[in-house]
């Protein structure tokens, strides 16, 4: 008996793990005192010098640009790229499936230092459009990746009796294939979304000194910034993603989904 | 229909085929040929050129940055980044596999609600996760208090800014990254093989070392991939929680491009830090290959002997 408790009690500790840390700095936020140390009390002054702090919504503007641009470029290649892979098998089909997986396992660090020389190489400016050209390079293949598990689970035959019932190719594909693909291209194009909203690491490699975004204000608050209202941003960042999260998996459908697009990463 | 134009018809397909192919095949090809694939060739050729005095990139050749990668102060750094990956990868596996277990064999509505709770902290932004960790671990932060009052950590024996807090941070960002990958495989596991081992005679321990484990190999492998790889190539985490005797790869890189402006010498050891995550990676590939022809997870007779 004691023995299969054991697994049941490691899950309590993980989750606790994740949690614990979390909560606490929700908590803190509310703490009306200045270094985070004993409880003084109620306050949400923090959240109101938030809201007065000009920077932080210039931060927001330039993530939110880049999130949404580089979002909807990733769904367009991606989710391209995914019918490529699912439909052809040949020479160019083998080099392209090594390119678009390799972004998903090469680390951030490499991804950004890479971007930086190739950018330093073509004396670009560093900017918003190096930002935008990053997230999508990272985050196209997540896209493709989601859009080629429906693939894989569509079924074709519905194509076939389109066809047999007189409907072009096109058509066939305008009114069957993309319906049905689009919870996957959309689930593709949320992930993009977090992705490109949280990225801090390529982000910080090619950003040069005047686009930041709210990941660099945060990382540059960590270092030098107030802890307090530090906890108070992250409180409100976790409770969008809380909801992100509830209103993604309702839908992405099932629940192994998730655990499927890892297995396939690795 | 004669054969004629019935094989033109079948060429004008196969040319609209492919057609179609390199149309929906060329826009991420060229993408990740240009941002990706191209910068990473320049990474490795900059490692080869001199630096300039301004931080740029010299004219001409040079072996020097590579000669230069022996002195005791880079294995040092390599063999610390090394080390905290592999703990940070060995923690988490064993975490996994009991929750991976658990997750398997609960309910279905349980499920769906502990994966969730399983996924959210990979959804949170990460800089949140790392900067809550850091007050945890600071000089009146609650974690260490606690580990204090526990008699864990000696009343002025700091943790932030330690080897410690690097290995606990990363064990916290990549857990879900474990978890996944060994859940789905255990969620594939066929459990009666766990009861058929205890009714032959197997002790549970055993029959979870010599039924369970092999069983969900692929997810294992899985996992430790996907913390060791983006473990190794850490930056924020050694930053923000490590200290100066605590540095990473990934710091040392960083380093030299702000601080230091050698770009051929943050190059050189990008070039080596992407060496060996291909490596790994191949290895991995070669080990599934393998794995996959070999055809089950369990081993032939690995049951009864």
């Amino acid at each position: 008996m004691k023995r299969s408790l054991f697994p049941f009690l490691t899950l309590c500790f993980c989750l606790l793990f994740f949690y614990l840390p979390l909560a606490v700095m929700m908590v803190g936020s509310f703490n009306n005192s200045r270094f985070g140390g004993p409880w003084r009390g109620v306050t949400l002054r923090y959240y109101t010098s938030l809201f007065r702090d000009r920077e932080i919504w210039v931060c927001l503007e330039n993530t939110l640009i880049i999130a949404v641009a580089s979002t909807i470029v990733c769904m367009a290649l991606g989710a391209a790229a995914a019918f490529a892979l699912h439909y052809f098998r040949s020479k160019l089909q083998f080099i392209h499936q090594a390119l678009v997986y390799a972004p998903l396992v090469i680390p951030e660090i490499l991804m950004g230092m890479s971007l930086l020389l190739f950018f330093v190489a073509l004396e670009a400016d560093l900017g918003m459009w190096t930002i935008f050209a990053g997230h999508v390079t990272f985050s196209m293949s997540y896209v493709a990746l989601t859009v080629l598990g429906r693939l894989q689970d569509f079924d074709f035959t519905l194509i076939d009796a389109a066809r047999d019932l007189g409907a072009g190719t096109w058509t066939a594909v305008w009114k069957i294939l993309i319906p049905l693909i689009a919870p996957g291209i959309l689930a593709g194009g949320l992930l993009a979304f977090t992705l490109s909203l949280d990225d801090f690491v390529v982000t910080f490699f090619v950003s040069g000194t005047d686009s930041k975004t709210l990941p660099i204000y945060i990382y540059s608050s960590i270092k030098h910034g107030s802890p307090t209202k530090l906890n108070a941003l992250s409180t409100i960042l976790l409770i969008v993603t809380f909801l992100g999260a509830f209103i993604s998996r309702l839908l992405a459908g099932r629940a192994g989904r998730t655990g499927r697009i890892v297995n396939k990463a690795g | 229909m004669s054969a004629r134009p019935e094989r033109a018809q079948g060429s004008a397909r196969n040319e609209r085929r492919r057609l179609n192919e390199i149309f929906l095949t060329l826009p991420s090809l060229v993408w990740l040929g240009v941002f990706f694939f191209v910068p990473t060739l320049i990474v490795f050729a900059i490692a080869f050129r001199p630096a300039d005095p301004y931080g740029g990139i010299g004219d001409g050749w040079t072996l020097e940055t590579i000669r230069r990668m022996v002195s005791p102060n880079y294995p040092a750094i390599i063999w610390r980044t090394f080390l905290l990956s592999v703990a940070a990868t060995f923690i988490c596996l064993t975490l996994a596999v009991p929750v991976g277990y658990c997750l398997a064999r609960v309910g279905r509505r349980w499920r769906q609600w502990i994966l969730l709770l399983v996924v959210i902290p990979f959804w949170t932004n990460f800089l949140v996760r790392v900067f809550a960790w850091k007050s945890l671990l600071a000089t009146n932060g609650s974690f260490r208090l606690a580990l204090v009052w526990l008699g864990v950590l000696g009343e002025d024996q700091p943790i932030l800014f330690t080897p410690v807090a690097i290995l606990l941070v990363l064990v916290y960002t990549y857990l879900p990254f474990a978890i996944l990958p060994v859940y789905a495989s255990a969620e594939k596991f066929d459990f009666s093989l766990l009861e058929a081992a205890r009714d032959l005679g197997a002790s549970s321990g055993k029959a979870f070392f010599r039924v369970f484990l092999p069983g969900i190999s692929r997810g294992l492998a899985t996992a430790a991939i996907m913390v060791l790889v983006p473990s190794l190539g850490s930056y924020v985490i050694p930053d923000l929680v490590g200290g100066a005797s605590s540095e990473m790869l990934g710091n040392k890189i960083a380093q030299y491009v702000y601080t230091e402006r050698n770009l051929p010498r943050a190059s050189a050891l990008s070039a080596i830090l992407t060496v060996v995550v291909v490596a790994l990676l191949i290895l991995f590939l070669w080990w599934s290959l393998r794995r996959d022809r070999s055809g089950s997870g369990v081993k032939k007779g690995g049951l009864f002997t």
